[in-house]
């Protein structure tokens, strides 16, 4: 984490209680998360107790404690998208990253998310992959999507060739 | 760019903008929203963009930018005026042919036209499409014209007149007549009085004063305001502008969703050149009028859509709502006398202010005036964004603009007003859409989101989501909200998983009943409307569920099994490389078969499937 760039955030907000919120949002654009480090600073240049700016960022979705993945792989779950199939999406990025939706794989490379509305809502289900939306998504583009950006656990059985007949 | 000192500056202004018009032999429109951007807007205007540097029309030929202009799922669409013509699902490959053939010789590409799903016609202008025309798009039509990152583009059409007819002579008090005159209420949902509200925060002494857009449309399914606020941000600014002047507020709030970044992005970008120009900031265009306006980006909690939590947002604080045993209007933001309206309720400002009480009255029901954004999505073949007069028939929504179901599967319901709303069965589109019909009817109109669902769709589940969504959603401040939706939650998901019991359902109504009354803030006493309007009109599936261990629309996982129609299946083996668990087995071009141990019953294998050999029983 870098100094100058917290400080760079904090410019001008300092003692103003009532920036937290837009302070946070700097801070996670910048680093994907809110590290525990950032959040000390924060609750001391803007003169809020820690616990105050813990409770802020833990009640919002916008922030994460954790770090994300490489990839994050967003699946918008609104009622449109959800009517067209977006839980296929969620059973399909799951099954394929052996992650459940708001965490990330052990190897860092991607970060499984739901978002409960993205508002492209007339061309969904939508998925977004690093803040690049997709349309009319399918389980079949997902999974490429996803082979594609280097992960998903490899099948073992990929193709007929090594199926065996049951 | 100079400040504009007097209003004289802005009309001189205008006139400049016009002759630069006139330079340019044609303009390229293109929409490039959220949705259109999801639709690979972006990859058409840069080959576009290409393609006119490689043929030397650079200078001739301007391209403009705009926000989307509602039919969502045509895109990417582009407009070539003059002539108004429109193509549809452009891809970067046609723009070599688009710049070749149609902006230097004029010929129509027939492949790139609208095809009429109806009469089965091509349609050569964005102005003869059967889904715009039976629209009245007063706030829409703009979208075209502008470039929402240019102010410019929006003064040209008339943009600031409303402020300077204003400043130059409305007093507060007439302005807040006109608008009550008007009839206008509250698009978010809530439907309030908007010159009531104005009045009762102008009556309240003291000169701190707050103006707010509530731009954290968190209603999944509805995305009117997204698309305002990011085609035609100046338009809010002059509406929240009039409605600081009547109030007598110096400074305004918009409060935007973080999810929607490209909102965020264009609101600051109008807001900069807003100031730039001296239309916000001290004593605008010379009056005595004092105003500024800064965008506050929401947290992504859908409870923050409620006024006492946004305030609290706004101020760096956790969003739970506070009893409003006093109004924000008198004690809102910082305890100070807020107003607080939603987007498309301060879109509609200007024009009223422009045309009169009378002009916007005259459209709409006795109860509701004006017209109103729809976002009509899920299960039919027109989605998009739909403006029409309050009170158009559900009906002429759905079958007349939406061109009725896709995939020839038959409607069963339409959701409005999102997880406060309800679901409505086919037997009641009669109904006109207004503020108070659809209450009557057991859904509300909500901010306009409008979900379609065919015989596919689950009903149960549907309540199922919405509970799950209001239980992920609930601030846990109240403990009717926090433990009443999880206990029904637990209830529905009995009912979906096998283990519904006949006696749930009243348990279910009157937990509902107990949540409707006593919960804090309106989110939450409208939480249970989702299971009882699906409980009202679709009591057989509830009925199905419990009695029959069945799911007759195929969603609900525990009740349902797929199986391989050996007839169908052609072997091409899809569906084993789809399959996440690895359940499917078989030899190429031999029938497959589901290994019931290893399913997940996720139902990846059906929706790949070509053949439709994946059946659900």
């Amino acid at each position: 984490m870098s100094a100058t760039t917290l400080d760079s955030i904090l410019e001008g907000r300092r003692s103003q209680p009532q920036q937290l919120i837009e302070v946070l949002q700097d801070v996670q654009d910048q680093y994907g998360y809110i590290p525990e480090e950032a959040m000390k600073t924060v609750a001391r240049e803007l003169g809020i107790s820690i616990m105050e700016v813990y409770r802020v960022t833990n009640f919002y979705n916008a922030f994460s404690l954790k770090p994300k993945g490489k990839n994050v792989i967003t699946i918008c779950t609104g009622t449109a998208c959800h009517v067209r199939g977006a839980d296929l999406l969620i059973n399909q990025a799951r099954g394929q990253l052996n992650v459940k939706p708001g965490n990330t794989t052990t190897d860092g490379i991607f970060t499984l998310e739901c978002v409960n509305c993205v508002g492209a809502c007339a061309v969904g289900p939508v998925v977004i992959h690093n803040g690049t939306y997709k349309h009319h998504m399918t389980p079949g583009k997902l999974r490429k999507a996803i082979d594609q950006a280097g992960g998903g656990i490899k099948k073992k059985e990929a193709s007929h060739g090594k199926a065996e007949a049951i | 760019m100079a400040k504009l000192k007097r209003s004289e500056d802005l009309k001189t202004l205008r006139k400049s903008l016009k002759k630069k018009e006139k330079d340019f032999r044609s303009t390229v429109i293109i929409p490039n929203g959220t949705c259109c951007q999801a639709s690979d807007s972006q990859a058409v205007i840069d080959s576009l963009k290409k393609e006119l540097a490689r043929q030397g029309l650079e200078k001739d030929v301007s391209i403009r930018l705009t926000g989307c202009h509602g039919f969502c799922e045509q895109e990417p669409i582009i407009i070539i005026e003059p002539g108004n013509l429109f193509y549809c699902q452009v891809t970067p490959k046609d723009a070599g042919e688009i710049v070749s053939k149609t902006i230097m010789k004029g010929v129509v590409i027939d492949r790139l036209l609208y095809r009429d799903p109806v009469s089965g016609k091509k349609v050569r202008t964005e102005a003869e499409i059967p889904f715009y025309q039976a629209q009245d798009r007063q706030l829409l039509s703009y979208n075209k014209f502008i470039d929402p990152c240019s102010i410019e583009d929006y003064i040209a059409t008339g943009g600031y007149d409303a402020l300077v007819k204003t400043l130059a002579g409305i007093t507060p008090e007439k302005v807040i007549e006109e608008i009550k005159a008007s009839g206008l209420r509250g698009r978010g949902g809530g439907g309030f009085h908007t010159g009531r509200k104005w009045e009762e925060c102008q009556e309240v002494s003291g000169d701190e004063k707050y103006v707010i857009c509530n731009a954290d449309e968190g209603d999944p399914g509805a995305y009117m305001d997204r698309c305002l606020l990011e085609a035609n941000p100046q338009l809010i600014i002059e509406g929240m502008m009039i409605g600081a002047w009547a109030v007598g507020a110096r400074q305004g709030y918009i409060y935007v969703r973080h999810e929607y970044p490209l909102a965020v992005k264009h609101a600051r970008i109008a807001i900069d050149q807003a100031r730039k120009y001296g239309l916000l900031g001290e004593n605008i265009l010379g009056s005595s009028f004092s105003f500024d306006v800064q965008v506050a980006r929401g947290g992504g909690a859908f409870v923050c859509g409620e006024s006492t939590a946004l305030m609290a947002s706004i101020e760096g604080k956790v969003g739970e709502p506070r009893p409003k045993d006093i109004h924000t209007v008198k004690s809102g933001l910082w305890n100070k006398p807020t107003v607080l309206n939603n987007v498309e309720t301060w879109a509609n400002v200007p024009a009223i202010i422009m045309n009169g009480a009378g002009w916007f009255a005259a459209k709409g029901t006795a109860g509701s005036k004006g017209t109103k954004i729809f976002a009509l999505t899920g299960q039919v073949k027109n989605t998009g964004l739909v403006e029409v007069a309050m009170g158009t028939p559900l009906h002429d929504i759905v079958y007349g603009i939406g061109g009725g179901p896709q995939k020839g599967n038959a409607f069963k319901a339409v959701q409005t007003g999102g997880p406060s709303g309800g679901c409505l069965p086919v037997s009641r589109f009669d109904l006109p859409v207004d503020f108070d019909t659809l209450g009557e009817a057991g859904s509300m109109m909500g901010s306009g989101g409008m979900v379609v669902m065919d015989e596919k769709t689950c009903m149960v589940d549907v309540a199922k989501y919405f509970l799950s969504f209001l239980q992920d959603e609930s601030c846990g401040k109240c403990v009717p909200c926090r433990m009443g939706v999880d206990r029904m939650l637990e209830i529905v998901t009995d009912i979906t998983e096998g283990r519904g019991r006949s006696e749930q359902i009243e348990l279910l109504e009157e937990l509902a009943e107990t949540i409707g009354q006593t919960a804090l803030c309106g989110l939450g006493k409208s939480a249970p409307n989702p299971v009882l309007s699906t409980l009202r009109y679709f009591a057989d599936e509830y009925a199905v569920h419990i009695n029959e261990k069945r799911c007759p629309a195929g969603v609900c996982k525990e009740l349902i099994s797929y199986e391989i129609d050996s007839e169908k299946c052609t072997g091409c083996g899809l569906c084993v490389r789809a399959c996440p668990s690895e359940a499917i087995k078989g030899k190429k071009k031999q029938a497959h078969v589901i290994d019931m141990q290893e399913c997940r019953k996720c139902g990846i294998c059906e929706s790949e499937c070509k053949f439709e050999a994946i059946m659900v029983s």
